[in-house]
């Protein structure tokens, strides 16, 4: 299990390579020149125009460029944006408010999907059933800023429940909303995958004998068949964490959090170099761990994975 | 036959414990079961009666799909979603619980009637202790449940070491030890009766001997009554005081066991007797002593100076499997230890043994499957394993595989003729006009329609696919072809009728089979010669005849002595 763990982190090393050399390159290769995204409309003294240049290494190869970089962050030197801030204060000023954000999406998905999904799968073809399919594939079908419009329109602004926008202070119950509209495409896939799941374990023969042994019916379900059943459904759940780590780009935006995507976003859109290879590269490490931990607690739900 | 034949038609009755108080433990009368389905209802049993005294043995035999599984099943309450009891009633301990609350079905549940189901790979919890599986029972039951009651429930049922073994994962366990766990829950809360959903159909010969066995004791010793349900009538009768036999949804016969198979009355029993290898391996056993020929002796006689022409020699074949193993490091299995055997012309050669034997890894490396660690394997006396990957290709042509799962190893997505003319056009064969016309020669050998041509696997039988996968065999017309498994897999009747095809293809065509099973009543009834595996090694061979009659290792005979049907004294002429 060590072994298998060490394993992993070691995996980690082509993998962050691999990724900051590709984001790097794209970043690199993006039309336009660097400075001018920072100097604005108004432009730059020639003499400002070398100094960033130099500040930032525009001058030298894309590979010494690349390996410059490399020493920065091994050196734990994520350089600084254009605006002359340090990365590193800023990715540690926005990602509390994005992990809260995700933490909360994920948790909610996770428990409304679950139940609906087991209630579902139990009363396969029923009225409850047909109607949730329907539901989730509603909120699949229908794209996230228009929910996330919608519902912020609806319940921010009509009803006046909570804030329509978040402050920066992202309180928990400023959040709440955005949870909600950011878990909703999940949430219908981890109840599809929960309904499939339970429906398949539930004609199991371990469940036919377990029933046969004379155990109730709600005993039957929850130990039997529940476990069994969030095999797939975690797997989900994690690969999902990482995602919801960086893909709120488009929530964080409606909802103006400040938060990791919102930061991506404005940084792609200055063509701020630096910042974007910083960001990008720090979710893809936050992806590759909540895939290990997926892993993990894979094998511990199910005896009869065993990593070697 | 239309009516059903109740217990008051059984002929004759047999002494048995509790006979004299006349209250039948179990009672099915005029049972119907009704499964709902998208093409309307289907009646998947009809007008069933049953009766099981208190501690008496009762066997349901018949085929897959003629609703002996349902029926028991129905007895307890389980059946599937769709389906359901829609008339007659079931009476258990003078209690009609036909449509009894949950209530009182969870209550009867694992207290009052247990159940041992089939498949001890799927029947148990992969996620949960075997300890935990049987304390929940127990506890469910409200008996005691600590870990000593759970040691001694699992130690009753013969596992070895119980209380670490409580500790253990199902998948730890092997098949045999599974099935005892599942025989220790189904016993754990004494029932009064016990319903086996075929306990040991999964689990090899040997292993199904002992734990039948078992079963039998602890069921004598706690005056159980057992609902046996199987679909081998030599074991229905050897271990049940009444057999039933079950046709589409009917019991067609009722009786005691042993008059049953000596006098059937039904057509379909007369087949079902007719067709048994357990019973066809005893009736060849007693011809030999009586010096009659049967019909049940599929194997040509060989003249034995024509035995001389060895097609396949395969002489110290030995292989070694890298097993990964923690840290990087890999240990040795070593699967097959230097085995030796030969295969002569137009014979059939059985390789025997049960799960883990090497026998099929033998079939693999003959057919060129898997690399050889050491060792030869001669074809007409080339020696195969140095055959580079031309002369393999050539070689395929000469030996084709029939495999175990006819569900398995027809693709899907291929239809019948595409499916049997594929090897023709892979190795460059005639022309399209001229396959198609091989095609048909070839369902005509195995007795398939060629209107079969254009129909997907999943619209045949499973007879019909292995028909359809020996067709494939023969389409390249090889000289030998190894058969894994080939039958096991099927329900006794069709497995007599498959096993009838091969004998007459092989004397029509000569063809050499090497022949692997776990199932020594086919053996006897198909193979000139025997071979015998035991962990990677082969302890013993001859001709089947000096196998079956003079075994000479302890295991040989123990493997004999576990087929079912056995002890039972048959006339060679019953049929």
């Amino acid at each position: 299990m060590t072994w298998y763990i060490v394993r992993r982190f070691l995996q980690m090393i082509p993998v962050f390579l691999g990724a900051t050399l590709l984001v790097y390159f794209l970043v690199f290769s993006l039309p336009g020149d660097a400075t001018a995204a920072i100097c604005g409309d108004r432009g730059c003294t020639p003499a400002v125009v070398a100094g960033l240049r130099e500040q930032y290494n525009l001058d030298e190869p894309f590979f010494v460029q690349y390996l410059l970089y490399l020493k920065g962050v091994l050196t734990f030197d994520l350089g600084t944006n254009f605006s002359g801030r340090p990365i590193a204060t800023i990715i540690a000023e926005v990602f509390p408010t994005t992990a809260k954000l995700a933490l909360m999406a994920l948790v909610l998905e996770a428990v409304f999907g679950i139940v609906f999904g087991l209630v579902a799968g139990l009363r396969k073809g029923k009225l409850f059933d047909s109607s949730v399919l329907v539901l989730s594939l509603v909120v699949i079908a229908v794209p996230i800023f228009v929910l996330g419009f919608l519902m912020q329109f609806l319940i921010g602004v009509k009803l006046q429940w909570t804030n329509p926008t978040v402050s920066g202070d992202a309180t928990f119950t400023e959040l709440l909303l955005p949870a909600v509209v950011l878990g909703l495409v999940s949430f219908a896939y981890v109840l599809r995958l929960t309904r499939t799941s339970i429906i398949e374990n539930v004609n199991a023969d371990y469940v036919r004998t377990a029933t046969a042994k004379g155990l109730s019916r709600k005993r039957v379900v929850v130990v039997h068949v529940l476990r069994n059943s969030l095999i797939p459904v975690v797997t989900f759940l994690g690969a999902d964490l990482g995602a919801l780590m960086g893909g709120a780009i488009v929530t964080e935006g409606i909802f103006n959090v400040n938060g990791v995507g919102n930061t991506l976003y404005r940084a792609v859109l200055n063509g701020d170099g630096p910042m974007v290879v910083s960001i990008v590269t720090f979710l893809i490490l936050i992806f590759v761990l909540a895939n290990l931990l997926v892993d993990l607690l894979y094998a511990w739900l199910d005896p009869r994975i065993r990593y070697a | 036959m239309s009516h059903s034949i109740g217990m008051d038609d059984v002929r004759g009755s047999t002494p048995r414990p509790g006979a004299d108080d006349a209250v039948p433990l179990l009672e099915l009368r005029d049972l119907a079961i009704t499964f709902a389905t998208s093409n309307g209802d289907v009646e998947a049993v009809r007008n069933a009666h049953l009766t099981v005294m208190p501690g008496e043995t009762v066997a349901i035999v018949g085929e897959s799909g003629s609703g002996k599984s349902t029926t028991a099943l129905a007895a307890i309450g389980l059946l599937p979603g769709n389906g359901r009891v829609s008339n007659g009633s079931i009476i258990f301990d003078g209690e009609d619980i036909t449509r009894a609350s949950r209530k009182r079905i969870v209550e009867l549940r694992g207290s009052s009637i247990g159940m041992v189901p089939q498949d001890p790979m799927s029947n148990l919890n992969p996620v949960w202790k075997i300890g935990f599986q049987v304390r929940e029972t127990l506890r469910a039951n409200g008996l005691p449940s600590g870990p000593q009651d759970v040691a001694k429930v699992l130690e009753e049922a013969g596992l070895p070491d119980a209380e670490s073994r409580a500790n253990q994962y199902p998948h730890e366990f092997s098949g045999g030890m599974r099935q005892r766990a599942l025989i220790a829950i189904g016993l754990s809360c004494r029932p009064r009766l016990l319903i086996a959903d075929e306990p040991t159909s999964a689990l090899d010969v040997t292993v199904q001997r002992q734990i039948l066995d078992h079963l039998d004791t602890m069921t004598e010793q706690l005056g159980t009554a057992v609902l046996l349900i199987t679909h081998d009538l030599g074991l229905a009768a050897e271990r049940a005081h009444k057999v039933i036999v079950m046709y589409r949804g009917q019991v067609v016969e009722a009786g005691p066991a042993l008059e049953l198979l000596t006098n059937p009355r039904h057509p379909y029993t007369q087949k079902l007797v007719a067709s048994a290898p357990s019973i066809a391996s005893r009736r060849i056993a007693s011809a030999k002593k009586a010096h009659v020929v049967t019909g049940d002796d599929l194997a040509p006689a060989v003249p034995v100076d024509a035995a001389k022409d060895s097609v396949i020699e395969v002489s110290d074949l030995t292989k070694v499997f890298k097993l990964r193993g923690s840290w990087g490091r890999s240990t040795d299995f070593t699967a097959v230890d230097d085995v030796s055997f030969s295969v002569q012309r137009g014979t059939t050669t059985a390789v025997v043994g049960e799960s883990g034997s090497g026998k099929s890894t033998v079939a693999k490396m003959v057919l060129g499957l898997e690399d050889a660690t050491s060792g030869s394997i001669r074809f007409d006396g080339v020696d195969i394993t140095t055959l580079g990957r031309k002369d393999l290709f050539d070689f395929r042509r000469r030996v084709q595989p029939i495999f175990q799962d006819p569900y398995g190893s027809l693709d899907p997505m291929y239809n019948i003729y595409r499916t049997i003319e594929e090897p023709l056009r892979v190795h460059g064969i005639g022309d399209s006009k001229s396959r198609e016309k091989k095609v048909r020669e070839l369902l005509d050998q195995v007795a398939l329609p060629s209107s079969m041509m254009q129909r997907f696997p999943n619209e045949l039988s499973g007879g019909q696919r292995q028909r359809v996968a020996i067709a494939r065999a023969l389409a390249l017309d090889p000289e030998v072809v190894i058969c894994d498994e080939a039958v096991s897999a099927l329900d006794v009747l069709v497995q007599a009728q498959i096993l009838n095809l091969l004998a007459d293809l092989q004397s029509e065509l000569g063809l050499s089979y090497l022949f692997i099973t776990h199932d020594l009543a086919v053996v006897r009834q198909i193979a000139d010669h025997v071979a015998v595996m035991e962990k990677g090694r082969l302890v013993e061979q001859g001709t089947t005849d000096e196998v079956f009659d003079n075994p000479q290792t302890a295991y040989t005979q123990a493997l004999l002595a576990a087929i079912p049907g056995a002890g039972l004294e048959l006339p060679p002429e019953a049929a």
